[in-house]
């Protein structure tokens, strides 16, 4: 056994063990950190298979992003988790033979795969050499090779992509953003605009009278 | 061919895409009031787009970006019809947007966007490019329904369509997977070859199933139709209009190529589950409608009735069957735009009214609205010789000819059951006693709109019909 084997032993070992307490763990906080050990492991495995860019991905999106978010939502809202619960029992007798046959159809599925030769891959697949599934040392690196195929094979994905994101951004502001009227906002142009003469005047109260207009 | 020279083949979407952004901008700067000329603009934008689609793609398959886009007379068609269609849309929703305070310059920015989407899911020739058009054009759409933010049912439809949608992407997608692992390919051709390679077909299939009851939810086709009814009810009446009528056309136009183009060698496993679904689609069509008492909710279940008929054609899988899709679709665009039309005119001082009651003696306090009614609830119901009937007549020809002839009779049961619930309309509006007439005024989009989607309905026969044939089989022709 070398380092790497050993390594995806761990990795895998934590990976599903972890996956099992975020199912079986009473406190949701738990499960929620559990899924990140999850990640993190994973991302330890596609280190292993050279996919580091992968690795880091799942890193900063999955485990930075949303996961933290997964935590945010689970301790803001109050679900009654005992209650959701109590749910699954009155459903288990239509919901198991429902799971159970997925679970077969997959296995069938699962039990129908061949791995294709390369020559059929190279076929259909025009970029296709043979090296894909093993990392390659000398050869560019995930994001090197990411990249010279993102902007020129798949420029046409990554723009549509960019616009899907750009109607999530219209969709995130018509729906939530509200004008709020009667709120201090600071407008330059006023205060650099202010002269000496609208803003004091000299007045001369007579004794015993106070002030009377416009500073009073 | 360079990168610059399969530019100039995406002139629409790449003008659609860059005008939209630009529109944003100025919509940013002029602000809410300034909603009304957003939307004319959009309008010009997609007439432009109407006219560098070139009208008349030719014949032989331009494919760009790898194989991921093509452009060919099935796509060019598609995208007339879309981009016309959206033109009506955002002229019906002027006078309604500004009554109903809902003014925002974003509306007509968001359906430019969901063309976009829809103008890429019509050309798309991969898994990707699919998924991705879909995507771009179902999240206009959600927001779209939950444009009303401040009513509870727009808010409700939203939310019931964004879950729903998302659940059908993700079997959209794991769908994709299979597809993807058991063929190897991504590119529509390339699983074609894969599919015909023969060997053990069980996961390919296992995909393709997935990826129907996706679609399947796309375009509202039973049992994948639940969300249909709710989200049309709930919507704001224009949003429901460009609902029914232009993403509906996308949607088929994506099915049947992939359908046609990515699995023909296995037509006798997916022929099945489409009849089957049309079967079922005409059948929830049919009675469901009956009990409705809500007009929106009647042309829910009314769409997915017409969509039962429209996959009866898909069904066929040949030239044949594509064509009378097409065509369908064409007059199902025309019929839909023209009837919402009369929906959005359905006001009282008071508001808009909903219930199929609220026609009761409309023959009687205005005669021009109840005949528009009649002539397009008589061609929703395929009565000759208005043009729903031509519409219903190719599709079963085309499945009688390609064998499904239990198919077509279902079909033609199906549409006289259907024909109650619209006949039951027209009985409410010329024999029953009149209650408070709506307002005279509605705008000229909106009379213009009904006029000439009644005329179409009427004259379709001898001066359409032969035409749109021709187009139509021409452009199914590319993709066999």
């Amino acid at each position: 056994m070398n380092f790497a084997e050993i390594m995806f032993y761990i990795f895998a070992t934590l990976t599903i063990g972890s996956g099992l307490m975020v199912i079986f763990s009473r406190n949701p906080v738990h499960s929620v950190l559990f899924l990140i050990f999850a990640f993190i492991n994973t991302a330890g495995l596609f280190v292993l298979m050279g996919a580091e860019y992968l690795a880091m991905l799942l890193v900063v999106v999955y485990v930075g992003a949303v996961a933290v978010l997964f935590l945010f939502v689970v301790m803001m809202l109050d679900i009654d988790f005992a209650e959701l619960k109590g749910g699954m029992v009155k459903i288990a007798p239509l919901g198991v033979p429902v799971a159970v046959a997925l679970l077969v159809e997959l296995g069938l599925v699962v039990g129908t795969w061949a791995f294709p030769k390369n020559a059929e891959l190279a076929r259909v697949h025009p970029y296709f050499t043979g090296a894909e599934t093993s990392a390659v040392l000398d050869g560019p690196n995930n994001t090197e090779a990411l990249g010279l195929i993102l902007y020129t094979d798949y420029v046409h994905y990554f723009q549509i992509a960019g616009m899907i994101l750009l109607v999530a951004m219209i969709g995130a502001i018509l729906l939530t953003f509200r004008e709020r009227k009667g709120i201090k906002k600071q407008d330059v142009a006023a205060q650099v605009g202010r002269n000496r003469e609208d803003s004091y005047e000299i007045l001369r109260p007579a004794s015993g009278e106070g002030i009377k207009g416009k500073g009073a | 061919m360079t990168f610059w020279d399969q530019i100039d083949y995406a002139y629409p979407e790449i003008f659609l895409a860059l005008a939209a952004m630009g529109l944003l901008i100025l919509g940013v700067f002029i602000g809410d009031k300034g909603s009304r000329e957003i939307g004319f603009g959009a309008v010009g934008i997609l007439i432009i787009a109407t006219f560098l689609t070139g009208f008349n793609g030719s014949a032989d398959r331009v494919s760009i970006f790898d194989g991921a886009f093509a452009i060919d007379s099935y796509a060019v068609f598609a995208k007339c019809a879309l981009y016309l269609g959206a033109i009506f849309a955002i002229l019906l929703s002027d006078r309604f947007l500004v009554r109903e305070k809902l003014q925002r310059f974003e509306y007509s920015i968001l359906i430019l966007l969901a063309v976009l989407g829809m103008s890429i899911m019509v050309s798309a020739t991969d898994l990707i490019a699919m998924y991705l058009g879909i995507e771009l054009q179902s999240l206009a759409l959600y927001i779209m329904a939950a444009f009303n933010r401040d009513s509870r049912r727009s808010t409700e439809a939203g939310m019931k369509y964004f879950v729903l949608g998302a659940l059908s992407s993700g079997l959209l997608l794991y769908g994709a997977s299979l597809v993807y692992g058991f063929s190897g390919a991504t590119n529509f051709a390339a699983i074609a070859e894969g599919a015909a390679a023969g060997g053990n077909n069980i996961g390919l299939i296992f995909g393709l199933v997935f990826m129907v009851s996706a679609l399947a939810f796309k375009v509202s086709a039973a049992p994948f139709h639940m969300w249909t009814p709710d989200v049309y009810e709930g919507a704001p009446t224009p949003v429901t209009t460009f609902f029914a009528s232009v993403p509906k056309v996308a949607g088929m136009v994506l099915f049947a190529r992939f359908l046609v183009e990515a699995f023909p060698s296995i037509l006798d496993q997916w022929q099945g589950v489409i009849a089957l679904m049309a079967a079922a689609s005409m059948a929830v069509g049919a009675y469901s409608a009956m009990q409705q008492t809500n007009i929106k909710r009647l042309m829910a279940y009314s769409s997915i009735g017409h969509m039962g008929f429209v996959l009866m054609a898909v069904a066929a899988g040949n030239n044949e069957g594509v064509s009378a899709m097409l065509i369908y679709m064409t007059i199902y665009l025309v019929m839909t735009l023209g009837t919402f039309a009369l929906i959005l005119s359905m006001r009282r001082p008071e508001g808009m009214s909903e219930k199929i009651e609220d026609l009761s003696g409309l023959s009687k306090s205005d005669p021009a609205r109840a005949f528009m009614f009649t002539v397009l609830f008589f061609s929703l119901a395929g009565i000759p010789p208005l043009a729903g009937f031509f519409a219903k007549f190719f599709v079963f020809l085309a499945a009688v000819n390609a064998g499904l002839l239990w198919l077509a009779i279902f079909g033609v049961l199906m549409s006289a059951v259907s024909a109650y619930y619209y006949l039951r309309v027209i009985y409410f509006i010329w024999f029953k006693e009149p209650v408070a007439s709506f307002e005279k005024q509605t705008g000229a989009a909106i009379s213009v709109t009904a006029w000439s989607s009644t005329l179409f309905m009427v004259l379709g026969l001898i001066t359409l019909i032969g035409p749109l044939r021709l187009l139509a089989e021409k452009a199914a022709s590319v993709l066999f």
